[in-house]
């Protein structure tokens, strides 16, 4: 156990290291120098070359880098051209935004999926079943985008029930704040919703074929008991890896939805910054971003190592 | 498979192929004397394709019609009678459904069939050119990889992982803004995410299969490994790998339209459909005219449920061990 954790530690390092080594080449490496972005008209060879000692971009790539790295141990993510915003600050003020769609859209997603899987895994092959297994293949062919134009277009603009866009803070009152990530969430809970599905009742399927089923249905104890109380449990191990697992591609998924409803997270600030090509931001909210994707999905898999020792021998 | 040396176990497998010991050739692959014919699964063949065939379902070849009809008319599209996708007929704004524009035109007055099968062009392009190259690449790694083994093998399987760690929407979204959206850049950057995926997949597979009893045969018969890979393994691994790249061909097509939602797929005035549905939200069109981000819409979810049902059908059909997710 201990051997396994090392080495999962050891490759996460190496993995957050080259994410790092990446996220700085992006800006130096790739064709278009910054300065070109920055400067824009003003493009002069006296300008440049100042604005090039300004950024410190003179200095040979292993010292740029160890320079960046530091700043960043530090916490100095460098800060917008345009705003002049600290990239970590603009980071604390997205981030929980994120934070509340993913919990959100999540906890609706299972309030859906336990109680159709249930449901449907109670009589497999018959027409309650059917109707679920077809209904969330089909759900699995709407990219969120579409989803979520959809609901704007029913929700918000037939029925005025709630705002096509705009976020309200919590700290601005609980009924706004969650009237205002209500329809986002549940554009990001429809894939959610069908994977889980369809994981839960591959699994129950195979727990109601067990000898302590029978034999709870021998001693005659309700079927909802049996399945809620004997059969849930143990069937829920591949949803929660499948829910830990889609943790970090939820995250990303958030992007497109905070765009269309204009809530100020992540993905919003990450694509407003790439359109007006503010580099440091771009770089400092990828790095963050995708570390802590890569973070997350480490912490999922050894949770999941430590509650099933198959996974460490697959 | 238990009995005989060098054929069950993976370190076994690891030895270079053609080393088979003549110890293991005279005990157990060729007993009796006489011509064997190379390919004893060869008679059955015939039979045992009607079925497959028959065993697909209606709905597979429908789903492929379709997907079919689709690059058809994507591909022929310059060539079709449809209007111009830029062409602004200012006497036709936001019109609904009519005989004179079949879907209807957008806030600008452009014909939004033909802005539909145009931006259709840029989703399957980069859809499949980009798992076909993906494939070509890291699934002939994978095939490679999982049939030799050794060193090579496990510095790919580990660069695999490492690549894997990055959240490809993030990452196709960053490396874009800094590198520029042609449609050429567009593929192969979405090759390059993808190509690890189809590798892990092209891997497995190919290490499930190449210690099976047919495979060790043709080794012993004397087979090079090339031909023992294209013929043997290639026509068994294939089908798998076929279904894992359809729904590739899938999420690459979520991928691009979430980035022309988001105005970082290909640059405007270029339709796509991922941007199509972005005008149609943008300036009130939602309210004034739904049918700009219907259509699109609906033409991507169909697009999207027949490739993931031929995919499903080809994994239920070729892969007896039923994936999880």
């Amino acid at each position: 156990m201990r051997r396994y954790a090392t080495t999962r530690l050891v490759q996460l390092v190496a993995i957050v290291f080259l994410i790092s080594v990446l996220a700085f080449l992006l800006v130096h490496l790739l064709p278009g120098d910054p300065t070109v972005a920055i400067l824009g008209p003003n493009d002069t060879p006296t300008a440049r070359h100042e604005l090039l000692a300004q950024l410190g971009l003179n200095h040979s790539l292993p010292l740029q880098y160890w320079t960046w790295l530091k700043n960043i141990v530090r916490g100095n993510l460098g800060a917008s051209f345009l705003t002049k915003q600290t990239v970590t600050n603009a980071i604390s003020v997205a981030a929980p935004i994120d934070l509340e769609l993913i919990v959100v859209s999540q906890l609706m997603a299972f309030a859906v999926a336990i109680p159709l899987a249930l449901v449907a895994a109670r009589r497999p092959n018959k027409i309650f079943d059917r109707l679920a297994t077809t209904s969330t293949f089909g759900l699995l062919s709407f990219p969120t985008f579409v989803v979520a134009v959809l609901l704007v277009l029913v929700f918000a603009v037939e029925f005025h029930l709630f705002p096509a866009t705009g976020f309200v803070r919590l700290s601005q009152g609980l009924v706004g704040n969650l009237k205002s990530v209500l329809l986002p969430s549940i554009a990001l809970a429809v894939g959610s919703v069908a994977v889980y599905f369809r994981l839960l009742r591959a699994d129950l399927i195979s727990t109601l074929q067990e000898d302590y089923v029978t034999m709870a249905k021998a001693k005659g104890l309700s079927t909802p008991y049996i399945l809620v109380r004997h059969a849930l449990r143990p069937s829920s191990f591949s949803l929660l890896a499948g829910a830990g697992i889609s943790i970090g591609s939820l995250f990303t998924g958030a992007f497109v939805v905070e765009v269309l409803f204009q809530l100020p997270g992540i993905g919003y600030q990450l694509v407003t910054a790439i359109n007006s090509r503010d580099y440091l931001m771009v770089q400092g909210m990828a790095l963050v971003a995708a570390i802590a994707y890569v973070v997350i999905n480490f912490v999922v898999d050894f949770l999941l190592t430590v509650l099933d020792p198959r996974v460490r021998h697959a | 498979m238990p009995e005989g040396p060098g054929l069950a176990t993976s370190k076994e497998r690891r030895r270079a192929p053609g080393d088979l010991a003549v110890a293991d050739i005279g005990t157990r692959v060729v007993t009796g004397a006489g011509p064997v014919p190379p390919r004893v699964d060869g008679t059955a063949a015939s039979d045992g394709r009607l079925q497959k065939r028959s065993r697909m379902g209606v709905l597979f070849w429908v789903c492929l019609a379709w997907v079919a009809l689709m690059v058809l008319l994507a591909l022929a599209a310059s060539v079709l009678p449809l209007k111009s996708p830029t062409f602004q007929d200012y006497s036709a704004v936001n019109v609904g459904p009519t005989l004179h524009h079949l879907l209807g035109t957008d806030d600008l007055g452009r014909d939004l069939l033909s802005r539909i099968v145009f931006g259709s062009r840029v989703s399957l392009v980069i859809g499949f050119a980009s798992i076909a190259l993906g494939m070509a690449t890291g699934g002939t790694l994978g095939l490679l990889a999982g049939y030799r083994g050794g060193a090579s093998d496990t510095l790919l399987n580990a660069g695999s992982f490492v690549l894997l760690a990055f959240p490809p929407l993030l990452a196709i979204m960053v490396i874009e803004a800094f590198w520029g959206r042609s449609l050429w850049k567009l593929t192969l950057v979405f090759a390059v995410v993808a190509a690890p995926q189809l590798f892990r997949v092209m891997r497995a597979s190919t290490i499930a299969t190449a210690n099976r009893e047919y495979v060790v045969a043709a080794r012993a018969f004397g087979s090079r490994s090339a031909r023992i890979m294209v013929r043997e393994l290639l026509p068994n691994v294939l089908p798998a790998a076929i279904s894992f790249a359809l729904i590739g061909v899938a999420v690459a097509i979520i991928i691009e339209g979430s980035l022309a939602f988001l105005g970082l797929s290909i640059a405007l005035p270029t339709a796509s459909l991922g941007n199509i549905i972005n005008e149609g939200v943008q300036n009130n069109n939602l309210q004034l005219n739904p049918y700009i981000a219907l259509w699109p819409s609906l033409y991507i979810f169909l697009m999207l449920s027949s490739l993931n049902l031929m995919a499903d059908r080809l994994r239920s059909r070729f892969e007896a061990r039923e994936g999880k997710l």
